[in-house]
Formats: C-alpha cells, structure tokens, sequence
C-alpha cells in the first residue's frame, strides 16, 4: 500500500512483515458503521466501567473520571478529584428495597480511594493517606463490604469505613481479587494466589489466610470466575490453570506454548528466541462455558466443561491483546496494542481461505497474498474437533493502543485507547432510523417546517 | 424637455404599487422574463447606449451655469464613455418639477423656506439610448435664491425595463440617500444661519456705535447723506437679524412637519440629532434680547470708532489683555449686496456635512453595486434567493449562505441610516477624492493627540485647501507665507472702509483668503489652546457634536468680541516672537470682493500664516488630513472601485479556496474576467465586511464556487474517473487528494469543493493543504483534503496515516492520476461528470451543477421528510417492511442504483442532523462520523 503511495521508491515494512491476517475494506458482518469520537482525556484511557444500560465512565492517567452516554455520546459528568493515575475502578451498587444506586469507586496511585455518585458528579467519600496505592478493587454485595488490594488487603463497609486490614509479604502485592463461594475471596500475588476468608460477627468483618496456590511457575497475570464452582487464572509464562472454587484444587492445567506449534511449521520465520510476552496470559474472560484467553498477540479459546482447545489462533492482531469478549459462544472481540479492535467468529467449517472480496489491485492485493499465510498453525492442528477462528470484522479509529472496550449490545461499543481518545462505534443504520423517529417526532412538535 | 416625446414620466403617488406588487410573493413571477421584447433582439436595446455599465449621476441646477453633471457613481470615465453628461444633466434638470416660490410669500414678513418633497421621475432618452430613475431634491443654501439649491440624482441604464421593475427599490435606496444628504445639509444650513446671525449682530453693533458717534459729533452732520445711508444700513441689518431668526425657527420647526412623501424614510437618530441642535440654536438666538450688546463692551475698551479701520487701532491696544476667545469669528457685513454670477456657490460637500455626505456618497456606491447585471440576472437572484429562503431546511446542503441577504433585506425595509451605521469606517477609510480639508477639529478627534500647536494645524489645513481643493492659486507654503506677509503690509497700509479702493493685490490675497475658507466654513475657527483642547476632548468623544461644542465655544465670542480680538493680537504678537519679529500684521483683512459671499466683510487673518512657517522652521510636521489617508493605503482598497477583475477576491484572505488564476490558461482568465462583475457585485461595501468576516467569508465562497466551476470543468474533461470521485464527495466519503505541488493540490480542491455537500459557511468541511498526518477526527471534520505528498520521515507517517484509515477515505493523486476510491456503477452523475461534455465555459458549467445538485437536495429533501419512509405505518409493520418500502422508493421512484441511493441516504442523514441541531448550534455531544465497509478500487486515468 505503502508503496504504491510513495510511487515505488520507498519499501515500508510495516505491512509486510507481519503475517497477520487482514480482512480487507469487505467486512458484510461487521455492523458498526457509524462511530462518534469522544474527547476529554487529557492522557492514556485505560479503564472503562459500565453503570447502567446507556452510561459508562471512563478513567485513565489523567486522573480524570468521566461518564458518558453512550446513546448520544456526551458527556455527562467529569469526577474530578484524583491527583494522579486511576489504578482501579468498579461500581459499587447499593439495593435498597425498591431502587438500586449505582456508584463509583475508584484508587489512584495518589494513595487514595473514592467514591463517586455518577449521577449529579459529586465524590461522596474519600479516604486519602494509605500506606500504598491500591491495585485493584473487589465489591462483596452479598457483605455489603468491598475489598482494596494492593501491597495490602483492607475491607471496607460501604460507609468507607475500614473493617479490618492484612499486610502481605510479597513484593508485587495483590494485582487481582475474585470472590469466591463461602465468604472467600481468591488474590493473585506474583506466582500465588492466596485464598482468603472472611469472617462476619457482630458487625464487624476479619480475615483470614486459608491457602496458598503455589502452582503457576510464573507471575499469575489474569484471575477470574468461571462459574460457581470453577474458576481460572493465567500467568506470564502461558499457563491456564482451572481451579474448584470449593476445594481449591487444580482440575485442569494447560500449557499454552505457541513455539511447539511453530517448530514444525514456520521455525524459518522465527528468529531468535521468543519473547515471553509471546505466551503471556494477558487477559482472560469467560462466559460460564468457555475462557477466552489473550495470549501474547493470539487468541486461545477453551471449553471449561470439555477441558479442550476449541480453538485458537496465534497471531489475531499485531501486537499484544490488551483486552477480551465473548459476545456469544460463537462470536468474540478483542482489542490490542496495534489500535485495532477486531471481531471473530468460530467457525465449523474448515475455512474456505477467501472471505469474498473481491476487486483488489496492486499493491491492495499484496497485502491480501499475507492473509493466506496469516493463519499458520493450521497444520498442526491434530487434536480433533478443533474449529476455525475467522476474522469477521475490525475497527480502525484509534491511533495508539486500544486498552480496553465495553459492550453495550445494541447501542454500541465504546473503546478507550492510549491515543486519549475513546470511539463510540455504533450500527449506521440503526442510529439513522433512531434518527429520523426523531425528527419526525420534532416535526410533529413543530406542527411542520 | 418634458414634452419630448420618449420622455416617459412616472412618478410614484400612482397605482405603481399595485400594479407591480412584490414581486416575489406571487407565484407568477416566478417565472422569469426570458423574452422582454418579444419581436426585437434582447441586445439591441442597449447596442446603441454610449456607456457600458449603469451609473449613478449626480447634478445641480445651478443659478449660475444652468444643469451641470457632479459626479459619478463609479467614478470612472470609462463607464460613462462617449455618453454626454452634461446633455443628460441639462435633460434631466429640466423637469423643474418644484414649483418653488421662495421669498416674500403674501402675509408673511419674512421669507420662506420651501420644504418641498423629493420627486420621482422616470426619464428616457431613447437617442442616447439611456433611460434614468431621477430623484429630485433640494438642499438649502443661505446664498442660494429662495434659499434652495436644486439637485437630482439618477440611475443611468441602457435598460428602461430594468428601472421600471426596480422602480420600488431605487426609490427606496434613493430616499435614503436624499434623506441622508438632507440630514446633513440641515445640519449645515443652521450651522450657517448660526454664523450669519453672529455677524449680522456684530455688523449692527458696529454700525449702531458708528451712528452714536455720529450724533455725539453733532446735529450738522445728523441729516448728511451719510448718516442716513447709515441709517438706512442699519435698519437693513436689523431687518436681516429677524430674518434670519425667523429662518432658523423654520429649519428647526422642519422635524415637526409632517411628511407626505411615503418614502421618507428617516433615522430617528439624526432627526432627533438635529433637532436638539437647532432648538439650542434657536433658544439661544431668541434669548438674545439686545443685540447691542457688542456696542457696549467695546466701548469699554474702546473710547473711539470711526470706521472699520479704528477697530484696528482697538486690536492693537487690546494686545496684551485677554484670554479667552471664540471658536467663530464675526464679521463684518456689507450691507449692499452685489448680485453677480462669479460668486462661488457652495459644493454638495460643503453643503451637506462631510459624514454625512461621505455616507451618502457610500450608500450610492452600495446601490450602483447592487443593481449591477441586467435585468435577468437581477431578477434571477431575487427568484432565487426568495426560493432559497423558503427552502430553509435543505438549502444548507449546496447553497452559499443567506444570513447575510436577510439582513439586506431587513435594511431595506426598516429605515436605515448610513451616517450612524457607517461613522466610523467612513471617515477613516474612504477619503474624498479631492481633500478639501474636513474641520480641523473632527480631525483631532480622529488623530491621535499631538502636542502641537493647534494654529500650525488650522494654518495647515487652510494650507491643504489651497493647495488641494483650489489648485490654480498654486500656494506653496513659501508662496503663502510671502503672500500673507506682504499683503499683510499692504492692507496695513491701505486699510479703509473704502471697499472700492482694493489693488489688486490685495484683491488677490483676500480671494486666497475666502477661498482657503470657502471650503470649510469652520476651519477659520480661532484657535486658542484652551479651548481648543476642550473641544477636542468633546468631539473625541462625541464626533456627531462638533457644532454643539463650536457653539459653546461662541458663547463667550458674542457677549466679548473685544476680549477676542486681543487674544487674537496677542497671539499675533507671539507668533512675531517665535518668527524673530516679523511685521505687525491687520488681523482685520477686508473681504472684498465684487462678489456678495457669506463671508464678506472682515476675515480674520488671524496669525494663523504667520506663526505657520515658524512652527515649520521648528520641524514640528503639521498634521495634515492626508496622513489620515496614507497610513493605511491598505484599508482603502476594498473600498476603491473595483472594476478590475474580482480584485476584492484576489485581495481577500480567502477560505483556502483560492484559485491562482494566472496558473490557469487563457479561458480561465477570460472566465474570472467574466466573473469579475459578479464577484463584485455579491461583495457587500466595504464597512460590512470589516463589520462582518463571517459574511466576508460567505461572500467569497460564492465567488470562488463560481471561478472553481472552471476548474471542476477541467477536472471532468481530464480525468477519466472524475465522476468516481464526485460520488465519493456527494456521499460522504472524505476524499483525499495527494500531491506534491501545492498550487495544483488547491485548484483540485478548489474544484472539487464545489461538491461538497454543507461544506459550512466558510467552507469549514475543506482542508485546501494539509501537510502533516491527520487523525481520525480530522477525517470526520473534513470532507475534502488537499494532501501534501513528501518523501521523507514525516511523509511516511502520514503515508501510514493515508493507509491506516483507507477504508474510509478515497484518495486522488494527483501526480499519477489515480483515484482509489469504491466502484461506482451509478447513473446519476454521469450528467455532470460527463468525460466528453459540450460545455467549455466554467461559468456554464457551474449552473449545471448546480442544478443538479439542487435537484439532488430536493430529493434528499423529500426523502427525509416522507414519513412512511423512515417510520412504520402501522404498528403490525416490522423494520423490514419500512426498509422494503424505502429500497422501493429509491429504487423504483427514485430509480437510483445502490450507490446513487448513498448519495441520498448521505444527503438525508445532513438533513436529519441540520434539522435536529439545537437552535444555538452547539450540541454536547460530538459529531458523528457515517461510513460502510465495502472494498476500494484503483482507477487508472
């Protein structure tokens, strides 16, 4: 492409080298047409909550929280508050008989904790002055108390009061927090996750120190909840652990080592050792019957209740993955460091190789010769059952790494990126319609023209 | 002439009105008159025409020459050409349509002013070849006869039809220009009673002391013929006095009058103005009981008078004495009055006050621009814009914007006055052609404060007008000064009340003198410093009240005319200081002349001459009105007639839409010749869009839309795939066009801007030259972007930038002609984008396109506001029911294929969105940003 612009004189490699796959501009399935930029960050946006069905709020390096409406994309409020970086940010809901509210918590590395009311923007508590920055945030509705990891675990009620606190012994301190059955709670701490539990008499909250985890040979990167009784963690060297939520045991181990894979087919692309973020664990997430897992810039789906690979795909972008969906069990998102968000379906059908786009010229079809050669580990794929993972859609809007992305169904997608940017992707057709029902509606207001 | 037989009279009190009622509120006259003759040649009407544009004339009938041509509207003598001006001054002149009796009306006293109503006449000319909307009016002049100067202005056309249709609106814009030069020559013409009363009082105070000295001296000489013609003066002069006041409460009583003329049209502001001007004047002169009191004073200081020339004696003694002085010098009247025809009459200038005719001058230039073109073309864009202000909703999408007609048409109708909307930029940025030297103190006001000697600057502007407004006396300074002075000596010696003992020379001098007045009557305002610092100070901060502040100045000048002269002497006597002693000079110089002017009798010389070549020696640069004009040669060029080729457009800041048009070849320049006028004649004056760079903007934007259509032409003829890329423009796909050589980058932009649908007021939606990588908003901010191709690390991030957003861009390069953009199999624009179409002119093709992209937004209008289009009729109807039934409509109805429908869906979704904008524009939430997924071909010229 590069080339044909520059008349030929100049190579520029970006395309070229890399043998990810490339849909092309003929994406039939790809139903986001229309896209609103949102503006207000003033650095990295890396986290993005949802609060209910049309808003969600946005928190990056800025220190800056802000909510927005996804259905008209304005923004709605701007919480600020925070000296320096947000490191972690959930929702806090609170039911009372007959309305639920939904609040903000958030932490900065500014060693401070807030929360927020999102509707009329005001920080209604805020504990400031802990010993260390909290790395991530657990709410326990069911204890009315949610839980701050960082080099400390601390329990707070929903009054911002400290219950009860436990120092750790571990350098990295707690990098995530999962709620697991019978009043515990499960934290990843470098290469351990510890399981905790915690006691409520009387009011007041303790905890315990019941097991530690000592089976991932590398720093546990990801840690979530599968179902009741299962949940899984990643760690940097690819390992995919499925772990009972009762008895704490290992039910499943796999390791994901691309290079295996590539040995046989592609040792002549390979040069060098590979990089261990190749095989890194970056994310995962799971919708009760499968784990999507983020390995390095590949893609690793697994069936919790098979205990096998369904499928996987070892480039699925060009840089690492940063953030993971299952939309359905056949239908999968994943963002990346390439600035990219791309959309994937699994597919049963051996691949017919050729996603119907036709009329390429040039060097536009160079570009296409990669994508044949994209998908690589086809040959190895001996275990039976294995189905395909096709690319059936990307967004191309931001121009730094896309850190995360929310999901609002139908009213659209929102991403937030290092570019400071979030995107609000939208289907075209829909919003037209909604559109017109207005303009109808302000013609009718109106009495006409 | 009336009688001749083409003449063709039409004056406005008829049925005019109904007859031809607006006429673009019946629908009717929509249709345009294609054919207004229908057996003869079109051009045949205005072959024979001796000028090639209309004009404005302005004429006098003057009492001393007959009808006599002003000026004209342009200024230029190639628009009049061979046309004889002062042939149609004498045709149009002659409808003497005021029956004006002035003078002695039976029953009354005094002598009346006639408050005559303009006249409205329309006269042809069929030899000539001219026909002429005429507005007569008359002005006041106190030495005029009847007190009333009678002048006309017309617009001169080849056309009659053209002035019969616009009939309405030139009386309109007329009116307000009469209205305007009327306001001002009222404001003139009490300033002049004002002047007049002071020296009628003065000469009767002098001559009342010369007859009380008279019968002091004895009864012998009572009933000498000298006395009695004494007598007989004063009776004259006190009979003059009431009459005069008597004037002065007519100018002042002109505001309660009531108006027939249902096209007056009146500021407010001015009348009310002028009004409280006059009554001050009016209270002031009336309070004035004894009008003896100059008598008194003066013999307080001075014991004895004998003629005119003891007054000179008095002026010596008084030296030393006296500080204050009046801005207004009285002098002495001679009570006969000589009626001969070389007395000067006064300009349209002076006549007027210069704001107000500098205004009026602008508002002429206003309506010459506007009526520009013939009859079609006028007719033409008034269809159209009132089509286009009906058609609010979708008009935004290829139509430059309106915001600025409105609010003509809103002038047009609600009265308008040029003076106070235009002060400002009037004075400082349209000069006069000829500098007759505005008052030194409006002059002040406008300058920044020097700390100068204000007689230096009256002398300097007594100077200007010599040298400029009078050129055949040849004043040099060094001439003047020579002349001041030994005429000073002169009438030192030769000083007489004997009027008909004046040499020559002397005759000479005093001529300079009056005439170095004769153009402002207040540049002999004497100058004091401290008074004159007072008045500058009120005129800085009030420019409308200078006479108000002169009046102020006066009131000591009338109860103390000694205290003044010795003021003036001593200030005489200083300047001989600074000058090293010099010769005494008279401050009293006699005015003599045959002639009967207003300022007869003594002018005040002052020592304005004398201390001049002192200040000068001093290097203090005298400031002068031509500074004004040459520190900002740049802000007079918009306002300097622009009969060369769409100078305003050239000259303009432009939207980055500019056409260098001497890159183009011949045809090109031919077209933008042809354009010039148009160009012209969208600009709006000068003082709106200083006022307004929005509108300034707009304006231009039509302008180079219509140069641009030249270059689209060429666009269609050359590239192959020219249609691709319009399709791409027309349905919202940003268009990238890639280049290395700036100029050729902006004429394709230029040229293709013209198909960018709501490009915005200033062309917001086009990036002209872009030479840095744009980002995502950037494309949804642009619709069209001129991209500058560079082989280095910068290009190449741009260059990824192009490939990165490729899906949404299409990308014209216009150095290996290529464009990569969707493949378009569409039928709808093989009209405009035909590759081998027969149309060669720009300007030609420009209506094509728009027409056809009008009649696109009519579609797209129809289409967004269809109701079953969009929503379910019933409620049983599923989504796919109201899709079905709008694929029907574009497709069948319509007959559009899938990608002309895009155009349509594009252009409906701007109108959506332009509808459901809030009132104020801004909107919290950011735009949104449409595209499709669909694969990109490259096309090869």
């Amino acid at each position: 492409m590069l080339r044909w612009i520059l008349g030929g004189r100049e190579a520029q490699g970006s395309v070229e080298k890399s043998p990810v796959l490339c849909i092309g501009e003929e994406q039939p399935k790809n139903r986001f047409t229309e896209l609103q930029v949102l503006k207000g960050h003033f650095d990295i946006v890396r986290f993005l909550v949802q609060i209910d069905d049309f808003r969600c709020a946005s928190a990056g390096d800025d220190g800056l929280i802000l909510v927005w409406n996804v259905e008209t994309g304005e923004r709605l409020q701007e919480l600020r508050g925070h000296s320096q970086q947000i490191t972690a940010i959930t929702t806090f809901t609170c039911n009372n008989e007959v309305t639920s509210h939904t609040s903000l918590i958030t932490a900065s590395s500014d060693r401070s904790l807030s929360l927020w009311d999102p509707d009329t923007g005001n920080r209604v508590q805020t504990i400031s002055d802990l010993q260390s920055s909290v790395k991530c945030l657990l709410v326990l509705e069911r204890l009315c108390v949610w839980v701050s990891g960082g080099e400390e675990l601390c329990v707070w009620n929903k009054d911002f009061q400290l219950q009860c606190h436990r120092q750790n012994h571990s350098d990295t301190g707690i990098t995530a927090l999962i709620e697991l059955p019978k009043n515990c709670i499960a934290a990843a701490m470098d290469k351990e996750i510890v399981i905790y539990r915690l006691t409520v008499c009387d009011s007041s909250v303790s905890v315990a120190e019941i097991r530690r985890l000592s089976d991932h040979q590398d720093q546990i990167r990801a840690l979530i909840n599968i179902n009741d009784r299962l949940f899984a963690s990643g760690s940097h060297a690819g390992e995919l652990v499925l772990w009972d939520a009762i008895e704490w045991n290992i039910l499943a181990y796999q390791h994901i080592l691309w290079e295996e894979s590539q040995a046989s087919t592609q040792t002549e692309i390979r040069m060098g050792a590979p990089k261990p973020s190749e095989m890194s664990i970056q994310h995962l997430t799971t919708n009760g019957k499968l784990i999507l897992a983020a390995v390095g810039s590949g893609l690793y789906v697994y069936n919790v209740e098979t205990k096998a690979v369904v499928t996987y795909r070892k480039v699925a972008h060009d840089s690492n993955v940063l953030h993971t969906m299952l939309l359905s069990d056949s239908e999968l998102m994943s963002c990346s460091e390439d600035g990219s968000v791309r959309m994937w379906e699994i597919q049963d059908l051996p691949p017919s190789a050729e996603p119907a786009s036709p009329g390429f010229f040039g060097m536009w079809s160079f570009s296409r010769s990669n994508k044949q050669s994209g998908p690589p580990s086809k040959k190895v794929m001996d275990i039976p059952n294995i189905r395909m993972l096709e690319l059936t859609g990307d967004l191309i809007g931001h121009s730094g790494a896309v850190q995360m992305f929310v999901s609002f169904k139908e009213n659209g997608l929102v991403t937030c990126s290092t570019d400071h940017l979030l995107i609000l992707w939208k289907n075209g057709e829909q919003q037209s319609q909604l559109r017109s029902q207005v303009l109808f509606q302000k013609l009718e207001e109106k009495g006409g023209l | 002439m009336i009688g001749s037989p083409d003449v063709v009279a039409f004056t406005k009190e008829d049925e005019y009105g109904q007859a031809n009622p607006d006429p673009w509120a019946v629908p009717e006259e929509f249709s345009v008159p294609l054919h207004p003759l229908a057996d003869s040649n079109p051009w045949a009407k205005t072959s024979y025409a001796k000028f090639t544009k209309d004009f404005i004339l302005i004429s006098e009938f003057s009492e001393q020459v007959g009808p006599q041509p002003l000026l004209t509207i342009p200024d230029d003598p190639k628009v009049c050409g061979t046309f004889d001006l002062n042939y149609f001054s004498l045709r149009i002149m002659s409808v003497d349509y005021q029956a004006s009796f002035v003078g002695h009306p039976p029953g009354s006293g005094y002598p009346r002013l006639s408050f005559v109503e303009d006249s409205r006449v329309v006269l042809g000319d069929s030899k000539e070849g001219a026909f002429a909307y005429v507005h007569h009016l008359t002005l006041y002049d106190l030495e005029a006869r009847g007190f009333v100067r009678p002048f006309c202005m017309a617009y001169v056309a080849a056309d009659e039809r053209k002035i019969m249709l616009q009939f309405q609106e030139l009386s309109l814009r007329f009116s307000q220009a009469s209205e305007c030069l009327k306001a001002g020559n009222r404001r003139a013409f009490a300033k002049e009673l004002q002047r007049k009363l002071q020296d009628l009082e003065y000469t009767h105070s002098v001559l009342q002391r010369e007859e009380g000295l008279q019968r002091e001296a004895g009864p012998q000489c009572m009933y000498s013929a000298h006395a009695v013609e004494k007598a007989n003066e004063l009776a004259n002069v006190e009979k003059s006095i009431y009459e005069h006041r008597d004037l002065l409460r007519q100018i002042s009583s002109y505001h309660r009058r009531p108006r027939r003329d249902p096209h007056a049209v009146t500021c407010q502001k001015c009348m009310t103005e002028c009004l409280s001007e006059c009554e001050e004047l009016l209270d002031k002169y009336v309070k004035l009981a004894n009008p003896f009191s100059y008598c008194e004073k003066e013999e307080d200081g001075q014991g004895q008078f004998d003629d005119e020339g003891g007054e000179e004696e008095a002026d010596e003694e008084d030296d030393e004495g006296v500080k204050r002085r009046p801005s207004y010098t009285p002098q002495l009247i001679k009570a006969k009055s000589a009626k001969c025809f070389d007395k000067r009459l006064k300009t349209l200038q002076e006549l007027c006050d210069e704001t107000f005719y500098d205004a009026t001058l602008e508002l002429l230039k206003e309506t010459e621009r506007s009526f520009r073109g013939d009859l079609c073309y006028l007719h033409t864009r008034r269809l159209d814009k009132a089509l286009r202000r009906k058609q609010r909703v979708a008009n935004f999408l290829f139509e430059e914007d309106l915001g600025n007609d409105d609010e003509d048409e809103a002038e047009t109708v609600r009265p308008f006055c040029a003076v106070n909307h235009a002060i400002d930029s009037c004075i400082l940025l349209n000069p006069p052609p000829i500098v007759l030297g505005p008052e030194p103190l409006e002059l002040d006001a406008l300058e920044p404060p020097e700390p100068l000697d204000p007689t230096s600057e009256t002398s300097h502007t007594q100077e200007s007008e010599l040298g400029l407004g009078e050129s055949h006396l040849e004043s040099s300074p060094s001439d003047q000064t020579l002349e001041t002075q030994e005429s000073s000596e002169e009438t030192k010696g030769s000083f007489s009340s004997d009027k008909s003992g004046v040499g020559p020379s002397e005759k000479q001098q005093s001529l300079t003198s009056m005439k170095s007045e004769a153009p402002d009557p207040d540049s002999d305002l004497t100058p004091d410093p401290d008074h004159n610092t007072d008045l500058e100070r009120e005129s800085s901060s009030e420019e409308m009240e200078t006479t108000a502040g002169d009046d102020e100045g006066d009131d000591g000048g009338d109860q103390t005319p000694v205290s003044l002269l010795e003021v003036v002497s001593e200030l005489k006597a200083s300047g001989e200081d600074e000058c090293g002693g010099g010769n005494e000079s008279d401050l009293l110089v006699p005015i003599d002349t045959a002639c009967c002017m207003a300022q007869e009798g003594f002018l005040y010389e002052a020592s304005a001459p004398e201390t001049m070549p002192c200040l000068r020696q001093s290097s203090h640069p005298p400031p002068s009105p031509t500074p004004v004009v040459n520190q900002e040669p740049q802000a007079l060029l918009p306002l300097q007639d622009d009969y060369t080729v769409g100078s305003p457009c050239l000259e303009s800041p432009a939207t980055g839409l500019e056409l260098p048009v001497g890159h183009l070849g011949d045809a090109v320049s031919r077209t933008s010749a042809e354009d010039g006028s148009d160009c012209t004649m969208s600009a709006s004056t000068g003082s709106d869009r200083a006022a307004s760079p929005l509108g300034y903007g707009g304006v231009l934007t039509l302008c180079h839309r219509k140069k641009a259509g030249q270059g689209a032409l060429r666009f269609v003829r050359q590239y192959p795939f020219a249609m691709q890329a319009l399709w791409c423009l027309l349905s919202g796909r940003t268009l990238v066009v890639l280049g290395a050589d700036e100029g050729r980058v902006r004429r394709l932009v230029a040229a293709l801007a013209l198909f960018v649908p709501a490009p915005g007021k200033c062309g917001e939606r086009v990036q002209a030259w872009l030479s840095c990588p744009f980002t995502l908003t950037d494309l949804q901010r642009w619709k069209l972007i001129g991209l500058q191709r560079v082989a280095s690390p910068v290009g190449s991030s741009m260059l990824y930038s192009l490939s990165r957003y490729s899906r949404y861009i299409s990308i014209l390069d216009a150095d290996q002609k290529t464009l990569r953009c969707p493949p378009y199999r569409g039928q709808l624009l093989a009209n405009v984008a035909d590759h081998r179409t027969y149309i060669r002119r720009g300007s030609t093709y420009f209506l094509h396109i728009q027409s056809t992209l009008c009649h696109l937004a009519a579609k797209a209008f129809l289409f967004t506001f269809t109701h079953h289009l969009h929503l379910p009729v019933s409620a049983t109807e599923g989504p796919e029911v109201v899709e079905g039934r709008r694929r029907c409509f574009l497709q069948e109805q319509l007959g559009l294929g899938e990608e002309d429908s895009q155009i349509l869906l594009y252009l409906s979704q701007l109108i959506t969105q332009q509808y459901l904008q809030p009132a104020s524009g801004g909107s919290a939430a950011a735009p949104c940003f449409s595209f499709n997924y669909t694969t990109s071909v490259l096309y090869k010229i």
